[in-house]
């Protein structure tokens, strides 16, 4: 080794060194943080303000100063986009892995690329469009609601849903497929009864990542109708509180030091939330591996 | 009956890119008729003097998005080459599971956290509000850096499954494999990481709209007061201002959507050679 490359050496290894702990850094002192100053909002009222939570939970009570709206709202808006996004984004997902060929294929193909790679604030957008056309022609006094940030929401994790989808079915080893062949089912038997049966988990860690990426996103929900008081959601058409919408809107306009605290307090409510699912997500995935490399079928 | 089911669901799906590209385009229709793109093209915003230029904020995004990668992809790049020989081999694991840890961190936590820790900060020990350029690059950088290393580290997990015996043979230790042999075989997964991480850059909202002052001007320094694209359209559409400034709105969401369809367009075409080139 030359002197100039041993200088090359050292220099890209104190880099990465630096770079590592830098990054290593970040995550422990956001957490640290995050802790620290949501220590003083940690008690029932956080959820609940003065209700009692029973009354809240059963009853419906209405919440004052509490993030228990916010939660529903999120819960709800979570649960509508899912119920729009799982059933076309596996469909399409399947489609892709076993039926597409040649340039549709293709097209397709990268018609989801592209849709995973839109700014969430166009789609917030689109939703925004969409409703101005629906004011234009069949309801001149239509305005934002959970619904139309359900579907808007319900776009913007439909690309995760449909390349996890197709990735766990074609990761699938070529036996299964050849098993399947040789005895004697059709190409839509070896899909339904064999392969899609057995990419589940895959396709099940793609469902939890969609739900932790719709808990989060706040650009959509900032354009299609999140707003900071309104309660429970009542109805498909209202607006709603949402957590991340709760979160952005206090760091901004609180009142008081309580009220920031109660931020950073939904701040580490939203992170277990969606660390949790990522949590169950890489679990599946390595369930699924795991199954195939070891040669077990169950 | 199922294939045929099967195939409209995936035609929704491609679709519905489609359909936001549509909404984007009829509504910006009314810039491109008459005088009005030249004034859409200025650099003053003032809707009370019905004035909407937008090119400030073409300028911010692409201030904010290319330093935003200066300073992301070689801390990824440093990080990626630690876990794959320049650190000790134990620490490979922790560190991935640590990286996607960060993905899943909420953008709005992300910013909550810098708004009160990294902007008092920037207030005390340099000068002006805190909010500004530098605040809103240092937090996006660390959004997208996640990103940035999952796709290299993937990069280079195949490459060294390739020749990492040939390279042991040699006697290589693992650092000098992955300077000498690893980096330079890896120039298309770089890119790969470099025009994803772009995309996320220059199409994040939150970020800006927290930590970047929003004034529609172009920064003279990193404590000036930028806005986004991104921001502008949250911006505009939350404060609901006169309705003429809405085709300037869609006209730059149709901005960022072509941006971001010219970086799938080059991910597409570096799949693609890739895929040649391993046949």
């Amino acid at each position: 080794m030359t002197s100039k490359s041993s200088f090359i050496d050292k220099t890209a290894m104190a880099g990465s060194w630096l770079s590592t702990l830098l990054t290593m850094a970040v995550p422990a002192v956001l957490l640290a943080f995050l802790l620290h100053r949501s220590m003083p909002a940690w008690s029932v009222s956080l959820f609940f303000g003065e209700t009692p939570p029973l009354d809240a939970m059963l009853h419906g009570e209405p919440v004052f100063d509490g993030i228990w709206p916010a939660c529903v709202g999120t819960v709800a808006l979570v649960a509508l986009s899912t119920l729009i996004a799982i059933p076309l984004g596996v469909a399409s997902g399947i489609y892709l892995a076993e039926y597409a060929h040649g340039r549709l294929g293709t097209l397709f193909s990268f018609c989801v690329d592209m849709l995973a790679g839109i700014p969430s604030v166009l789609i917030g957008l689109f939703g925004f469009s969409l409703l101005l056309l629906i004011r234009k022609t069949v309801a001149p006094d239509a305005n934002t609601g959970l619904l139309l940030s359900a579907l808007c929401l319900a776009i913007l994790v439909l690309p995760y849903l449909v390349s996890t989808t197709r990735m766990s079915i074609a990761g699938l080893p070529s036996e299964l497929r050849l098993t399947g062949a040789s005895l004697g089912l059709s190409h839509n038997q070896v899909v339904g009864r064999i392969l899609l049966p057995s990419a589940m988990p895959g396709i099940f860690s793609g469902v939890i990542l969609a739900i932790g990426r719709a808990a989060e996103d706040t650009a959509v929900i900032l354009l299609t109708g999140a707003v900071a008081n309104a309660g429970t959601p009542g109805s498909l058409t209202g607006n709603y509180e949402a957590l991340p919408f709760f979160i952005f809107y206090l760091s901004a306009e609180h009142q008081s030091p309580e009220e920031l605290a109660q931020a950073f307090a939904a701040a580490l409510v939203l992170l277990c939330l969606t660390g949790v699912m990522l949590g169950f997500a890489r679990l599946l995935q390595a369930r699924l591996d795991q199954k195939w490399k070891t040669g077990h079928l169950n | 009956m199922t294939v045929r089911l099967l195939h409209c669901a995936a035609a929704v799906s491609a679709l519905s890119v489609l359909a936001i590209f549509g909404f984007l385009l009829w509504f910006s229709l009314p810039v491109f008729q008459g005088g009005a793109l030249a004034a859409l093209f200025s650099w003053h915003w003032r809707p009370m003097q019905g004035e909407f230029g937008i090119l400030p904020m073409i300028a911010g995004s692409l201030c904010l998005a290319l330093p935003t990668m200066l300073i992301a992809f070689p801390v990824a790049l440093g990080l990626c080459a630690f876990i794959h020989g320049m650190g000790p081999a134990w620490a490979a694991r922790p560190l991935i599971g640590m990286v996607r840890f960060m993905t899943s961190i909420p953008t709005v936590v992300y910013g909550l956290v810098s708004v009160f820790l990294l902007v008092p900060l920037l207030r005390s020990s340099l000068s002006g509000s805190g909010f500004s350029w530098l605040a809103a690059m240092l937090t996006l950088s660390l959004l997208v850096l996640p990103t940035i290393v999952l796709i290299l580290d993937n990069q280079f997990r195949m490459i060294q499954s390739e020749i990492g015996l040939g390279a042991l043979a040699l006697g290589l230790t693992p650092a000098q494999q992955l300077l000498r042999l690893t980096l330079p075989l890896s120039s298309r997964g770089l890119l790969m990481a470099a025009a994803l991480g772009f995309g996320r850059a220059i199409g994040d909202t939150l970020i800006p709209l927290m930590l970047a002052g929003n004034a529609p001007l172009l920064p003279h320094s990193l404590l000036d007061s930028i806005r986004t694209l991104t921001s502008h359209i949250a911006l505009v559409v939350a404060t609901d201002s006169q309705s003429a400034a809405y085709s300037s709105l869609f006209a730059c969401g149709l901005i960022l959507f072509i941006a971001s369809f010219l970086v799938n367009l080059g991910l597409h075409d570096l799949r693609n050679v890739r895929r040649k080139g391993h046949d």
